[in-house]
């Protein structure tokens, strides 16, 4: 589903890594480890298609991503370090947006269950301001319960979170590998996921 | 695609009635540099009928300017431009909608308050009212072309002189044509022309300039 062929990333004048490969099938999980300043947030960040890899191919379904374009985008979804929460929008408003730019034809109705799963629905109403860091994550959070994505990107997720919250993200992750989603993650946190098919990848080593 | 272009238009306009500070002060820009041309010149109606319409435009460019930096810095700081260049929408659908916004909230205001300012130069009624029709036809123009250096200079140090130097040189054709379509007017030229090509440029920037723009900002994201 998901190939990576020698992939090398740069970041300014340093590489970061050379030579990566991998494949992710439907319902595999795949942890990336790594010291900081290793390449993390950039190999992701070019698994979703926002960085351009130096060297290599990244393949979604056979083809590469560069070709796909909106094709792609259209099964991925990309939780990176930044929100994407605006501060002047509500919470619902904030998702709706999300939704309607996905093509989510009952975008509110949504945009209401997305963040009632997530515990904030006293928030629904309250613009992104007034949300804490631990809401606004959550609230970025539920931008994956919008629509139906095959692969799920997540930079650090669990940041900021609370212990009933990472329980719920784990909850969360094993349902949808088990209906055949991916995952790619990178995490500090010690959080397992029970899941066989865990994979685990180390950069900067 | 026309939901999508729908959608950023609206999310946009309800961020701008939400800091309606920002959309005011460029409309204050505006006036204030407008009136303080009378000020400066001294009061000969002659003068300043003539300079009136280069006065009007040359202020409407600068007030244009001034609103450039929110056009992205803030979707680009918050994350919410990231989510939008991975949405599955063609980029430029998206960018045109948020220019469409971006005018609405700021040339549109200037368009409207512009006959009002025009009085004090003591421009005629058929000076003023061309003069509404080459705003209306060259503001959107200049919100186009902003948004590409916009774009370009998004997260850069400095960004705000370098997306001057880099805009303001492209919007000399539409001062150029604005300004002389009142003069050509007033002396009985006819302003046909110069709106036919303020027109001209319209077309193309409304074509072009989406794409480049979203060309511009996934190069600024990487």
């Amino acid at each position: 589903m998901l190939e990576v062929v020698d992939l090398e990333c740069v970041r300014g004048e340093r590489r970061l890594f050379q030579g990566l490969n991998f494949t992710l099938d439907k319902g595999e999980l795949l942890y990336v480890h790594g010291p900081n300043g290793s390449g993390k947030t950039t190999l992701l960040r070019t698994l979703c298609g926002l960085a351009l890899p130096e060297a290599g191919e990244i393949r979604w379904r056979g083809q590469n991503i560069r070709r796909l374009g909106e094709d792609y985008h259209r099964e991925m979804a990309y939780v990176g370090h930044l929100n994407g929460v605006k501060d002047e929008l509500t919470a619902f408003e904030n998702l709706q947006v999300v939704g309607q730019l996905a093509g989510v034809s009952d975008s509110g109705e949504r945009a209401v269950a997305a963040l009632r799963r997530m515990g904030l629905s006293a928030c629904v109403e309250l613009p992104g301001k007034a949300l804490s860091q631990g809401q606004k994550r959550r609230a970025a959070l539920a931008r994956l319960l919008l629509a139906p994505m095959a692969l799920w990107i997540m930079d650090e997720p669990f940041n900021a979170l609370d212990v009933k919250a990472v329980e719920m993200i784990q909850t969360m992750l094993s349902e949808h590998l088990d209906g055949g989603g991916m995952v790619v993650l990178t995490t500090h946190q010690e959080v397992e996921i029970i899941n066989r098919r865990a994979r685990h990848i180390h950069l900067g080593s | 695609m026309w939901a999508a272009l729908r959608c950023v238009v609206m999310r946009d306009l309800t961020l701008a009635m939400r800091r309606r500070a920002d959309v005011l002060t460029t409309l204050f820009f505006f006036v204030i540099v407008v009136s303080l041309f009378p000020l400066g010149v001294g009061p000969d109606m002659n003068t300043l009928r003539l300079m009136g319409p280069g006065v009007v435009w040359v202020a409407a460019l600068l007030a244009s300017m001034l609103s450039l930096g929110r056009l992205f810095s803030a979707d680009y700081s918050d994350g919410t431009l990231e989510q939008m260049v991975l949405a599955p929408q063609p980029l430029a659908v998206l960018v045109l909608g948020k220019i469409a916004a971006h005018w609405l909230v700021s040339g549109v205001p200037l368009v409207l308050i512009a006959p009002l300012l025009g009085v004090q130069y003591g421009l005629s009624a058929q000076a003023l009212e061309i003069l509404v029709v080459t705003l209306l036809l060259g503001t959107p123009v200049l919100s186009l072309i902003g948004a590409v250096g916009a774009a370009l200079t998004l997260g850069l140090r400095g960004g705000g002189v370098l997306v001057s130097l880099l805009v303001l040189p492209l919007y000399i054709p539409v001062l150029i044509f604005g300004a002389g379509a009142v003069e050509a007017g007033v002396t009985g030229l006819g302003a046909e022309a110069h709106l036919s090509l303020l027109g001209a440029f319209l077309v193309p920037a409304l074509i072009f300039a989406p794409w480049a723009t979203g060309w511009a900002l996934k190069i600024s994201m990487e």
